[in-house]
């Protein structure tokens, strides 16, 4: 048979681990970013273009006649080069690489950045032939983000290429 | 002392300052820090006990989940809304169990020898729990686990095992799709399932598993989390939407902690800790350490096959063979790798009788390192050197308090292993040899460094399991003391009464025959 003295002591520790649990289980608040933040979230996942040349009417005259493509087109891909540039400011300069030991998968890029709330110049370019000077698609927009409001800059071709959302 | 090993003696008095704290309101069978494991086990069959009944009302859709489970809390708060509170506070609760758990093991200094499994199937253990919390808070699908799911995502992008960010799952609110949940769900249900087999691995190498605490600290803790669910309801945060990052989140910091701590640092910082701590732990072992004691021996010969040390091993390292000299006889084995070297098993050794008229007293099973004819010969000594007015035996556990301090020309002290190699006859004898009175020291109830030894002898000496110490041994002249290595000073006081109690009490009629093992005839 407990004790008084027990019975007391034993409901004070336990209503102190109740209380430890109940506190620590949804307090003190989390607030992950400030409230005049917005973010930009860049998050491209691209194949890079090959590098195809002709072949010659002599190499196709080799070839079975099955199997005369007109095109060589190697397996690798091209690195993609990314530049994103915020107010006019440089944010970000990368350049991505395919995936895949014979590095024929997607290259990807996933960055994201806290801006202030607010209008702001965004400009992002990529090329994903290196071979070719210049770059293949660029997006240059005016943007205005609300607080706590997440944009994403993503690149779809069926979507024309670069887009924000 | 080098460092590791200061910091885990200081740990350890520090757990032992507030387990013996605990043990005033508790005692010790109901004391949840020397049972952590079991509190652990318990807690985790209310989580899963629980979850089978959300797991019963949960709406995978993407548009149904949310609703789903806030319907709980609002329109079923007396049953769903109490189980969900509980399913997420015994959680938590038994994530504090767990890491509790681990501190004290590592304190304790059990992670090496034959404690090296238990320590190495418990590691992964960790992970898995982590796992299954983290991937419980997505299910809910409000705001909070919106921030867990990206910022888990984003984690996992940090290591090379996608070929594109996973985080890319979650960018926008028309990334998701239904089949998310139900695959989530089964991720829910089969982690746990893993967590339990990896249980059963952590625990199947010991004997006599604390599979749950006392019926006394289930109630307590079942009513304990009922009321906190009652009073503070588990609720949802606001409904996720991928556009917007959430604003003030009511934050589980038992299970999510990882999130704040990887915006704070970065993933390389937080990947970097999470796998340094793991090979730390998984290092631990090869740190230096005590080197291990020799293990029990059987002898052949002694050994009557009769598994009481089979019974009455706490770390299940003794098997029963066929005897290989007497056809339908068992002989006990000892796996050495499983073998704690506690002497538990000499103990419940029937051949351990020191009454045996052998001038070497060997056992069916024995301790090298303090063989049970050293414990009859140290016996044979102090009663031989006996001087003065009350002649007192104390039996002491070299893990408990510390009793050579007492010794005297009427006090032997006779340090053991642990108090559960203490053959129970070795009290009859001591008596029959001239002691007035016997003082056994245990380790505080459920505070026993191995596991068992203080259970054992008190049963034993109660005459509740075998070997028992024989009815006409007078309780009078037999005091049992549950001490703890801080508790010197008690124990000094309580031998002083014992002793008082044997000098003013008159029972000097109790007195038991002597026995002389040397004599020809004994009374």
């Amino acid at each position: 048979m407990l004790k008084p003295a027990a019975i007391v002591g034993q409901v004070i520790l336990y209503g102190a681990f109740a209380a430890f649990i109940g506190y620590f289980a949804t307090s003190p608040t989390y607030h992950q970013i400030a409230d005049d933040v917005a973010l930009i979230k860049l998050s491209i996942s691209h194949l890079g273009d090959r590098e195809c040349r002709q072949r010659t009417p002599e190499e196709l005259a080799k070839m079975p006649p099955n199997m005369r493509a007109p095109k060589d087109c190697p397996r690798e891909r091209s690195d993609i080069k990314l530049e994103v540039d915020l107010d006019g400011e440089p944010l970000v300069r990368t350049v991505m690489h395919p995936t895949g030991l014979y590095k024929d998968g997607v290259s990807t890029v996933y960055r994201r950045f806290e801006v202030k709330a607010g209008s702001h110049q965004l400009t992002v370019r990529m090329d994903d032939n290196l071979v070719k000077p210049g770059f293949d698609y660029v997006k240059n927009e005016q943007i205005t983000l609300a607080p706590r409001q997440v944009m994403v800059i993503d690149f779809n071709p069926d979507r024309g290429g670069l887009f924000f959302k | 002392m080098n460092f590791h090993a200061a910091l885990r003696n200081g740990t350890k008095s520090v757990f032992l300052r507030v387990e013996e704290a605990f043990d005033a309101p508790f005692g010790g069978q109901d004391n949840p820090l020397r049972h952590l494991g079991a509190m652990g086990l318990y807690l985790l069959w209310i989580v899963v006990g629980s979850g089978l009944y959300l797991y019963t009302v949960l709406d995978t859709g993407i548009d149904a989940v949310y609703d789903s489970i806030g319907m709980l809390s609002h329109e079923q708060w007396y049953l769903g809304g109490v189980l969900r509170s509980l399913h997420r506070y015994a959680s938590d609760a038994f994530m504090l169990a767990m890491m509790l758990h681990l501190v004290r093991e590592w304190s304790y200094g059990r992670y090496y020898g034959f404690r090296l499994y238990s320590w190495m199937t418990g590691v992964p253990l960790i992970w898995l729990a982590y796992i299954a919390g983290i991937g419980g808070y997505w299910i809910v699908w409000d705001q909070l686990a919106q921030v867990s799911a990206t910022a888990t995502t984003e984690l996992l992008d940090w290591l090379p095992i996608f070929s594109e960010p996973s985080a890319r799952n979650f960018m926008s609110p028309d990334a998701i799709s239904d089949r998310f949940f139900t695959v989530l769900v089964f991720i829910h249900l089969g982690v746990p399932l893993l967590l339990i087999l990896g249980l059963w691995a952590h625990v199947h190498r010991i004997g006599h598993v604390d599979y749950l605490p006392t019926r006394r600290v289930m109630l307590a803790t079942a009513a304990t989390l009922t009321l906190l669910a009652l009073f503070r309801p588990a609720l949802s945060n606001p409904p996720a939407n991928l556009a917007i990052v959430p604003g003030d989140l009511a934050f589980d910091w038992f299970i999510l902690f990882i999130h704040p701590l990887t915006d704070l640092t970065s993933p390389a910082v937080v990947w970097s800790l999470l796998f340094a701590l793991t090979a730390l732990l998984f290092a631990l072992p090869l740190l230096p350490h005590a080197s291990a004691q020799p293990v029990a021996v059987v002898d052949p010969a002694n050994c009557t096959g009769c598994d009481r040390c089979h019974a009455d091993c706490p770390y299940a390292a003794i098997s029963m063979a066929p005897h290989p000299g007497r056809p339908g006889f068992k002989l006990a084995v000892v796996d050495p790798d499983l073998c704690a070297s506690c002497g538990i098993c000499a103990g419940s050794c029937p051949s351990s009788t020191p009454f045996r008229r052998r001038e070497t007293l060997i056992t069916g099973i024995d301790m090298p390192q303090l063989p049970v004819d050293t414990l009859r010969q140290q016996l044979e000594q102090a009663l031989a050197r006996f001087a003065g007015g009350t002649r007192i035996v104390v039996f002491s556990c070299a893990r408990g308090a510390d009793a050579r301090g007492l010794a005297a020309a009427d006090t032997a002290v006779i340090d053991l292993i642990c108090t559960g190699m203490l053959p129970p006859s070795f009290v009859e004898y001591a008596l029959r040899g001239g002691a007035d009175g016997v003082v056994v020291t245990a380790c505080r109830d459920g505070g026993c460094d191995f596991r068992l030894g203080e259970r054992w002898t008190s049963e034993r000496l109660l005459g509740e399991r075998e070997p028992h110490l024989r009815h006409s041994v007078p309780p009078s002249r037999l005091q049992l003391l549950l001490c703890s290595a801080h508790d010197h000073s008690a124990l000094a006081t309580a031998v002083a009464e014992f002793r008082n109690r044997i000098e003013t009490l008159g029972v000097a009629n109790d007195r038991l025959p002597s026995y002389l093992r040397r004599a020809p005839n004994h009374a």
